[in-house]
């Protein structure tokens, strides 16, 4: 590691001088051993074929990457030449200065090509992804769901009762900012990359699939492991959490695409919503635009299908060696709605199940497989219930994926060969500041909030034990806002009659308060800071909480990168070598 | 602006409906329709977006009988005028409840089922988006892609006029 990091510092002073070009994998990429990516180098303006030279631990490239390089003289809309090497292996591990030049440009790059455990140190990975989930979800989850006396929780939740911690950073490689797309890519291949990318370095070229691939999670197991795999979610199963298990995009809305990816993986469990895309084009309802018939080809292709919770429980016990449940043409509607409020589509679609339901799906079926399984399960609405400052669903969507949590420690209790990592993949600028009292004297909701000692207890009760709160309109609730927004009316209340729409879109395609909201007693209206095409909250910045259990927690602790977690399930897995066939 | 953002799907906010006099505005439109934009003088039949579809389950979506029944006739809706494609279009699409989110404008935001999408005779400057409106146009059903974008509809409002509500 310290030579590494020496030689990282080499490679900054000698960079930067002359015109720089562009290498992909980054500089200080760390990648497994043995996993296949595209390496490729952008050089600012027009070069030679003759004139570029790259060399790789000062040996010629072909000597390391044993392929010959494409070149490119312009690239489309860059006026620039390139050149690329599809499909490199590395089967040494080690530190690779790779250098490129051509004409006046230089440039250099570090990467770590690392080995892993040569034997797996856990039969399976429970992989919980909670979207957005921030420090105000968990605590938010916990009051509303145990409550707290004289400054002391009543109970802890499930994510409370993970060994062990670490701080991640989540960055993109344009941006210190992230979206659900690259965050979960760099948790899913080890390698950061841009928003919205999936399994890409984003290049400069339009094409959204031409980009320099690296391998995924799903991909790295089937290559060297005989395990199942299990994506199990609450939004379209295209969605970018889900589809950063296993594809290769520069776009996340490449959604027809991805299903497409998902099925040339074909895990062995496919749980949520998103069935819209997965319809020829003819069929009403459809959103491809091509007549491929993903249903009938899942079903072909050994899933059983199911579109409900009854069909589930049916597909649950098929002998069928796959599952494919799709309970809804676009994003499940989520918990406050769907056992609560009936509210959102949930006349549409009455019965769909929860994450609870379709963990345990999983669990059971996956746990079939003598040599063990990844499953990954993403609460997908924390972060869309917070988006639109829609606080109270989200914690409602915290407090179900938390019992998802502890559904999976009651497997690990059983099965300690497991590992569960509860994660987010970036936050929101949420903070619970105290509580509103609708007690309190007066028409100005503002005078109702509580703060410091003023602010006591919420009354929220859990009568039936289900640990949701009976209702979520309490006298006396959580204060809970966004330090961003765009202009909105702020109620100081849950919303009872579907999800909130904080802000539309003028003609001026700016983002204006939805006026729905105006004439709600109380409502006033705040000023956005924000700018005026921002229709909803933003990302936060903020350090993500990741908490685990089970063999090969230990190496989560202090200060971590999404990619630095890959490499800590790639050792747990030992995916730097070849278990088929054993 | 780019899509940073997780997927969020148009969802309903609470609008209160108008309640204005049907017929008085039907009538005003049918009187303009005949005047100039070939749509048969017969009394446009209200439509609304609760009986488009029959069923809207996971598999597809079924048109109801009255979609059927009225292909190839005058309709008219009442609904939100989305955020259009260009400032200026021939087409525009209509929907139920206000959008959020500009699926146009933003590639990871989705349009809600039981969209209708709206043809205009003349291209035109479109200033009301989410605006309440009322179309009247002959209705056609079945999956069509729009040569000029690749933009999929399953239902549309061909010849169609719309005023503010």
């Amino acid at each position: 590691m310290r030579r590494f990091l020496a030689t990282l510092a080499a490679t900054t002073f000698l960079t930067g001088a002359a015109a720089a070009a562009t290498i992909y994998p980054i500089d200080r990429a760390t990648i497994l051993v043995g996993s296949p990516f595209d390496f490729k180098v952008e050089f600012s303006g027009v070069v030679k074929p003759e004139d570029v030279k790259i060399t790789v631990n000062g040996q010629h490239y072909k000597a390391v990457f044993g392929k010959d390089l494409a070149f490119t003289e312009k690239e489309e809309k860059a006026d620039a030449s390139a050149v690329i090497v599809r499909g490199v292996t590395i089967s040494d591990p080690g530190i690779y200065t790779v250098e490129a030049t051509a004409g006046t440009e230089t440039k250099r790059v570090v990467w770590d090509v690392y080995d892993t455990a040569a034997t797996p140190k856990a039969k399976n990975i429970i992989f919980f992804l909670g979207d957005g989930l921030s420090v105000a979800h968990r605590t938010g989850a916990r009051i509303m769901s145990k409550g707290v006396t004289e400054g002391k929780a009543n109970g802890r939740l499930n994510m409370d009762m993970l060994d062990r911690m670490a701080f991640i950073g989540t960055s993109s490689v344009d941006s210190i900012a992230v979206d659900s797309a690259n965050s979960m890519s760099a948790y899913m291949t080890g390698h950061k990359t841009s928003v919205n990318a999936l399994g890409v370095y984003a290049d400069r070229t339009p094409s959204s699939f031409d980009d320099p691939r690296v391998e995924t999670i799903a991909e790295a197991l089937r290559r060297q492991t005989g395990k199942s795999i299990g994506i199990v979610v609450t939004a379209e199963i295209e969605d970018a959490t889900p589809a950063a298990v296993v594809s290769h995009t520069r776009r996340r809305a490449d959604k027809a695409e991805i299903v497409e990816m998902i099925y040339n993986v074909k895990p062995d469990v496919v749980l949520g919503g998103g069935s819209a895309y997965f319809l020829p084009q003819a069929t009403a309802g459809s959103k491809r635009k091509d007549d491929k018939d993903y249903i009938q080809l899942f079903k072909d292709a050994g899933y059983a299908l199911a579109t409900d919770k009854t069909e589930l429980a049916a597909a649950a016990g098929s002998n069928q060696p796959k599952v494919l449940g799709l309970f809804h043409t676009g994003n499940m509607d989520v918990t406050l709605d769907r056992e609560f409020l009936k509210k959102g589509t949930v006349s549409k679609f009455p019965n769909q199940p929860g994450l609870l339901e379709m963990t345990k799906v999983a669990l059971d079926r996956l746990s079939k497989n003598p040599e063990g399984f990844f499953l990954m399960v993403e609460g997908s609405s924390v972060d869309k219930m917070s988006h639109p400052l829609d606080w109270d669903r989200s914690l409602f969507e915290t407090i179900e994926f938390d019992k998802a949590i502890g559904l999976a420690r009651e497997f690990a209790a059983k099965n300690p060969d497991t590992l569960i990592i509860a994660t987010g993949d970036h936050t929101h600028g949420f903070s619970i500041i105290g509580t509103v009292d609708d007690e309190k004297p007066g028409t100005d909701m503002r005078e109702k909030v509580g703060t410091y000692d003023k602010a006591g207890f919420p009354n929220y009760t859990d009568e039936n034990g289900d640990g949701y709160p009976d209702k979520v309109d309490v006298t006396k609730r959580l204060a809970m806002f966004a330090n961003n927004f765009p202009d909105y009316y702020e109620t100081f209340r849950p919303h009872l009659d579907g999800p909130f729409v904080p802000a539309v879109q003028d003609e001026n395609k700016k983002y204006i308060p939805n006026a729905a909201y105006k004439d709600i007693p109380g409502a006033v209206l705040r000023t956005g800071n924000i700018p005026k095409d921002g229709d909803t909250g933003v990302h936060a910045v903020d350090d993500v909480v990741l908490q685990a259990q089970g063999p090969g927690s230990e190496a989560f602790k202090g200060y971590l990168e999404e990619s630095d977690v890959y490499r800590v399930l790639a050792d747990v897995f030992a995916l730097g070598k070849n278990q088929l066939g054993n | 602006m780019p899509d940073r953002r997780d997927c969020l799907r148009s969802i309903p906010p609470r609008v209160g409906r108008d309640a204005r006099s049907f017929l008085t505005r039907r009538a005003v439109l049918g009187f303009v329709a005949l005047a100039g934009f070939g749509i048969p003088a017969q009394a446009a039949e209200p439509l609304t977006f609760d009986e488009l579809y029959a069923v809207q389950g996971v598999l597809g979506l079924k048109f109801t009988e009255k979609v059927k029944t009225l292909a190839g006739q005058p309709v008219t809706m009442k609904g939100f005028m989305a955020p259009p494609l260009k400032a200026e279009a021939k087409f525009f699409v209509l929907t139920e409840i206000p959008m959020a989110l500009c699926p146009f404008c933003s590639s990871d935001a989705d349009w809600p089922d039981n969209i209708v999408v709206v043809y205009l005779d003349e291209k035109q400057t479109f200033v009301q988006a989410n605006a309440p409106i009322e179309v009247d146009g002959m209705l056609e059903y079945g999956s069509w892609t729009d040569p000029e974008t690749g933009f999929v509809s399953l239902l549309r409002l061909r010849h169609a006029q719309f005023q503010t509500v």
